[in-house]
């Protein structure tokens, strides 16, 4: 679903690259954890994914597509295809819980009919049924990233992206916001969350991508926050002795993907192997 | 694209920056004004220019009823004058001057007469018979007047030789001026409007940033995104040029008709209806101006 091809992004000719020749494939319907200090490299991750920035060097690839040949006038169809869910929920602050999700579909000119029918739906999916007439202001935090995740997928997105969602959340309140998350996963959406949280990491025992300095130092199925591996280079064998699951959880819809030939694919990833 | 939707961002838009819509508004106001004063000045030249004007340099009246001139001694001009003159002017000795001549008859006096005064009462109260008939001439050198005036001024049956050119021209070049000086401020008011465009765009775009900003996440077309600022613009634009338009139509229903051609029956004044072929032009000035520097501002301050 998102597949990054030896991308280098370099904002600063003088600096260190923010991606350094980065390989990374998730697959359609996965969930996978972006960890990694700040200014390792994540949000830049995300934004290249959205086409936000070009790629210095190197092909994203978001459905199948190469972004890079995506026209400007068509990368709003690209951005319908991937939700965005930030720390600070981003809500219009003068319209309702109703309204901040319609306008979601407003903007791309869904009719009024369509709007009615899914907006209470969508809501009851992210649970807040019952509080549409409600103003941010009168919500709680997780309420609130609620309702981002609610608009985020409500035209119904193949991927979603968020970046720190549990970010001004207790605890508590984040393992609710990951139920969420975690239900649209099931529903078939790939999720791709950049965290800092090593709780939330830890509980949910995801596939986690560590970044650092830009580039990928670690990436694992059902992995916790912080690698129990002391060299990056045995990996894979020490996991393999470890007894835990060598390949990626499979993917739901992983018979018709379409996104690349599959030599390309293994390929690729036997590319970002050979990294590890 | 909804358009109850669009319409109400508008809306929102030009109600959260009112008081510089009212700005952008009168200063497209005065400044179409000014386009508009100098497009006045034009179509009153062109309707004083009348019928013969762009056409010939000089006119040979002939003699008339009333005609008080020694060469009308013997009343109005009798078709073997005219007929004599006309060989005259086509005689060498003159007709290297010339190159080309018509005879105008009453007929055709009156008629250019009519049109040119249409919007002036006088024209009820003249008859075709006190209009004098005329040779109206084309000259190869404009500047050779006086030959044709000393030739013809003794002739029988010809009342008046009068080069209308040099009549006129002072009075045009007047106008011309003052229609120069109107396009300038012209200019600069739009330079003017077309910043304070600029500027209202780029308050508005502020201060809807998170919207635009939440509109292109989940993949809102560019226009959808941008339509509503432009027209913003445009519809403030639109609402100073038709204050212009009303201004100009006031000035040529209650100054020109009313006052001035009081005052100066004898002179044709532009009427009222023919300011409006001006409106269309106004109005389409306002929209561009309006509709490329919002533009252009959006372009820099609003990323899509």
């Amino acid at each position: 679903m998102i597949r990054f091809d030896n991308v280098t992004k370099v904002y600063d000719q003088n600096a260190r690259p923010a991606l350094d020749a980065i390989n990374l494939e998730i697959d359609r319907g996965e969930f996978a954890f972006l960890v990694g200090a700040s200014g390792s490299g994540k949000s830049t991750f995300l934004r290249l994914v959205l086409k936000e920035d070009r790629a210095s060097s190197g092909a994203v690839y978001v459905a199948g597509q190469n972004v890079a040949n995506i026209s400007s006038w068509r990368v709003p169809r690209l951005r319908r295809g991937i939700g965005v869910v930030f720390q600070d929920f981003r809500l219009l602050p003068q319209k309702t819980v109703f309204a901040n999700v319609a306008f979601a579909m407003q903007v791309i000119g869904k009719s009024r009919s369509v709007i009615r029918d899914t907006v209470p739906e969508v809501l009851k999916t992210v649970g807040l049924e019952g509080k549409e007439n409600r103003l941010p202001h009168e919500l709680s935090g997780g309420e609130q990233q609620r309702v981002a995740i609610a608009r985020a997928v409500v035209n119904r997105p193949g991927i979603l992206l968020a970046d720190e969602p549990t970010g001004n959340l207790d605890p508590t309140t984040s393992m609710g916001i990951m139920g969420v998350l975690d239900k649209i996963n099931q529903n078939g959406t790939t999720v791709v969350m950049a965290t800092h949280d090593d709780d939330i990491v830890n509980e949910m025992r995801k596939r986690v991508v560590e970044l650092r300095n830009g580039v990928v130092i670690r990436d694992e199925a059902k992995a916790l926050y912080t690698s129990m591996i002391p060299v990056v280079g045995q990996s894979r064998r020490l996991r393999d002795a470890s007894g835990r699951e060598l390949e990626p959880a499979p993917a739901p819809a992983a018979p018709n993907r379409s996104e690349a030939p599959a030599t390309t694919r293994a390929a690729a990833r036997a590319a970002g192997e050979g990294r590890l | 694209m909804r358009l109850a939707f669009v319409l109400g961002e508008i809306g929102s838009g030009l109600r959260r920056n009112l008081s510089m819509v009212v700005s952008v508004i009168l200063v497209t106001f005065v400044s179409l004004t000014f386009v508009g004063a100098a497009g006045m000045l034009q179509l009153q030249i062109n309707q004083m220019k009348g019928y013969w004007y762009d056409k010939v340099q000089v006119a040979i009246f002939l003699c008339s009823d009333g005609s008080t001139a020694p060469g009308c001694a013997t009343g109005p001009a009798t078709p073997e004058q005219q007929e004599n003159l006309r060989k005259l002017l086509e005689s060498p000795a003159v007709a290297q001057y010339v190159n080309d001549f018509q005879f105008e008859s009453r007929d055709d006096a009156y008629r250019h007469f009519k049109e040119q005064f249409s919007n002036s009462p006088i024209v009820d109260s003249v008859t075709p018979d006190q209009l004098p008939a005329s040779f109206r001439i084309n000259m190869k050198d404009p500047e050779k007047y006086q030959i044709i005036s000393e030739t013809f001024s003794s002739q029988a049956g010809v009342e008046t030789v009068i080069d209308q050119r040099q009549l006129l021209e002072r009075l045009f070049s007047a106008m011309n001026i003052a229609s120069l000086v109107a396009v300038s401020v012209a200019g600069v008011m739009i330079v003017c409007a077309i910043l304070l465009i600029a500027t209202t765009i780029r308050l508005s775009a502020f201060s809807r940033r998170r919207e635009t900003g939440i509109m292109r996440l989940v993949g809102a077309s560019k226009i959808v995104i941008q339509l509503p600022f432009i027209l913003e613009g445009v519809i403030a634009a639109v609402i100073g040029a038709a204050l212009a338009s009303g201004t100009l139509w006031a000035v040529a229903h209650f100054f020109l008709g009313g006052y001035l051609s009081r005052q100066y029956p004898d002179t044709a004044f532009i009427s009222a209806g023919q300011t409006l072929i001006l409106v269309p032009a106004l109005i389409g000035l306002g929209v561009v101006l309006a509709g490329v520097s919002s533009l252009l501002t959006l372009r820099r301050y609003l990323r899509v």
